[in-house]
């Protein structure tokens, strides 16, 4: 008990003000605080549904076709067949891109109700348009927006959290690309939007079992203004002004 | 997914708007559509939106060895790509046709006109240069690409700025920005590609196409210029057939487009340029409308952590605690160890049923062979032990020799067989084996 309030009084007490890239200037205030947010619907006439996502400097554009024609090859008898690709910036997709392509799949199939449009594809393209940290939890961002955007059914909305532990065991949520590298511990939690459950996790570096469900519970407490977020901005959206 | 086919009746009605002088946006025939520059927060990052055509371009260098027989000249590079994004049919890693042809002509508009000086670009002579990558991804398809992606090299190149680098000897030191201001790369001029869109064998003539007329065009001629009038590239596709006064007009149109569109790309790069040195806020979260209703912005938003670790603790007390675990390795095979009361491994039996199953295979054969021996007499002492059983089994004379009653007959039959036996026995026994794994 006595470790756990020492943790707690280290998240309290924290103060990260570094030097941000770009246009975040100036401190951040606490570690505990999102970047601002940004998203914009609906902007790309070809797709089905598109969204582009920015987190900070961090920025996504996704656009989902679907429920479309599949190829033989791929078609599913029972229920749609997802696709995700993830382009990145520069050259060619590479290993990195096709693991996060995986989670990002998986996360999506978890909640896309696929058995509602059997022997059809539901292709999610992604194109990074700035990493500046939290990529992937950018990138869930952006695809569940877009799956939105094509009018998907799905069973729930889904977000990406990332939480960073620095070396002191600070945690940092929402990080920027420094503060990733600097970090002890990288971890990104993908979560639904009824009971606040995990869809996906992926951790790298070191990092303790109490550490861990620290995290979690950040990710859960985070997903509640991220859904928050969503939800603002389709309210907005099928307004009438 | 394929691309959804234009229908006669579309096709007939476009083409008789454009012989009337009226194009389905409300363009006249030589309006550009909007051309929207919009820079990100790194350098040498772009978005270029010409109407609904979006273009994203990204400018990135690397030091690498120079090219044997231009030891003095930095190397560039472009690389265009159609992601699925823009069009449901672009297919990924699929070098398409066009996909070939607009790289192709990106690189004479940009490369071969030399608008990048490349002797800029060397470090030490026949060592290091500076290897510039122009990435451009399009983003969403609504014609005339080539144009889109062109303004969106030159600008994206015209942002960027490289790392500062000093040579002291043979040490080359690479400056950080924090260290040193990056420098940005000499630019002799911008060249710029118009696309003109031929309909009817060239009669009628368009200029920037959208998705809709590029399918119902002729004939497409693109003409590279920069704002000094000088053709960099130019090329007619789609095999029509034009006068010489055809392309003259074309070129003088070309000229007036390409020192609009310079303009309007110095601006752009002015106005980004300002806005960094005042410190104000860049990137494109600042290029989303904030008036549009499909966007919508969040600031900071603090999150409540003081009760994570509180949860956290929670969650770890009500967990059952791990199960004991053996921490000495148990070796059930030569090579192979186990740790902890897991599943036995796999692999180690494998091998072991496989063996069973072969010795198994084999002794039936023998049983098999036994039944023969004791019914014909015949002596099989020169047979390969092994071989042998098996063909017997296989071979449909064996059948035939339990039906006969004819003990003569048999012996012939069985010596005919023997015979064929050590003849083949090298390859039969590999067909074997082949069945049987197939079989498992």
């Amino acid at each position: 008990m006595e470790w756990a309030m020492q943790v707690d009084k280290q998240i309290r007490t924290e103060t990260g003000a570094e030097p941000e890239t770009g246009a975040e200037t100036g401190p951040r205030g606490p570690g505990c605080s999102l970047r601002h947010f940004a998203c914009e619907q609906n902007l790309l006439s070809r797709p089905d549904g598109s969204a582009s996502f920015l987190q900070g400097d961090t920025s996504v554009l996704a656009g989902v076709y679907g429920p479309a024609e599949v190829k033989v090859s791929k078609e599913i008898f029972n229920k749609a067949t997802l696709e995700v690709l993830l382009r990145p910036k520069i050259g060619l997709p590479g290993v990195a891109e096709k693991s996060r392509e995986w989670l990002i799949r998986n996360t999506c199939e978890a909640v896309v109700l696929g058995a509602l449009h059997p022997r059809t594809s539901i292709t999610v393209v992604l194109q990074v348009i700035s990493d500046a940290g939290s990529l992937l939890a950018c990138c869930l961002n952006a695809a569940c927006m877009a799956l939105v955007d094509a009018g998907v059914p799905m069973r729930a909305l889904f977000c990406g959290v990332t939480c960073a532990l620095d070396a002191d065991g600070n945690l940092v949520l929402d990080p920027t690309a420094k503060q990733e590298k600097e970090a002890r511990a990288v971890l990104t939690f993908a979560l639904d939007s009824v009971e606040q459950k995990l869809l996906m996790s992926t951790t790298k570096g070191l990092y303790s079992n109490a550490e861990l469900q620290q995290c979690l519970a950040a990710a859960q407490a985070t997903s509640q203004h991220i859904f928050r977020f969503y939800r603002e901005s389709l309210q907005r959206r099928y307004s009438k002004t | 997914m394929k691309e959804t086919p234009l229908s006669n009746c579309e096709r007939r009605f476009l083409l008789r708007a454009i012989e009337e002088k009226k194009r389905l946006d409300g363009r006249q025939t030589y309006d550009y559509r909007t051309i929207k520059i919009s820079f990100g927060t790194d350098y040498g990052c772009c978005i270029v939106e010409l109407g609904k055509t979006r273009v994203l371009g990204q400018v990135s260098c690397e030091l690498v060895s120079p090219k044997l027989n231009r030891a003095t000249e930095g190397i560039l590079f472009f690389n265009l790509e159609l992601s699925q994004m823009a069009a449901p049919a672009f297919e990924p890693g699929r070098q398409s046709d066009l996909l070939v042809k607009l790289n192709r002509l990106l690189e004479r508009c940009l490369r071969n006109s030399k608008c990048i000086d490349t002797e800029s670009l060397c470090v030490v002579a026949g060592e290091k240069v500076w290897q510039i990558r122009v990435d451009l991804h399009l983003l969403n398809h609504d014609g005339n690409i080539i144009d889109a992606a062109s303004i969106a090299a030159i600008v994206a190149l015209c942002h960027f700025r490289r790392p500062d680098v000093s040579v002291q000897g043979d040490e080359v030191t690479l400056y950080t920005p924090e260290e040193r201001d990056p420098v940005p790369l000499s630019i002799h001029h911008m060249p710029i590609c118009v696309s003109f869109a031929f309909f009817q064998q060239g009669t009628y003539l368009l200029v920037d196409p959208n998705e809709r007329e590029e399918r119902v065009m002729d004939g497409l001629l693109v003409i590279a210029m920069n704002k000094h009038r000088e053709i960099c590239t130019i090329q007619s596709s789609g095999g029509i057939m034009l006068l010489k006064d055809q392309v003259l007009r074309c070129s003088k149109i070309a000229g007036v487009k390409v020192a609009e569109i310079t303009e309007l790309i110095q601006r752009a790069l002015e106005n980004d340029q300002k806005v960094r040195k005042e410190g104000g806020k860049f990137g494109f979260a600042e290029s989303i409308a904030n008036q549009r209703i499909t966007a919508f912005k969040m600031e900071k938003a603090p999150i409540d952590t003081s009760n994570v670790a509180e949860k956290a603790e929670e969650i770890i007390a009500e967990a059952e605690p791990p199960s004991e675990v053996v921490s000495n390795p148990v070796l059930w095979t030569p090579g192979t160890a186990q740790i902890g009361e897991g599943i036995e491994n796999s692999w180690g039996d494998l091998e072991d049923s496989e063996k069973e199953e072969e010795e198994e295979g084999g002794s039936d054969e023998a049983i098999i062979l036994d039944s023969i021996k004791m019914d014909t007499g015949v002596e099989i002492s020169n047979i390969g032990s092994q071989d042998a059983p098996i063909v017997l089994s296989d071979s449909e004379e064996e059948e035939m020799i339990i039906l006969e009653p004819d003990k003569n007959l048999k012996k012939i039959r069985m010596q005919t067989s023997i015979a064929k036996q050590e003849k083949v026995p090298s390859k039969k026994p590999m067909k074997k084996r082949k069945k049987k794994r197939a079989v498992n």
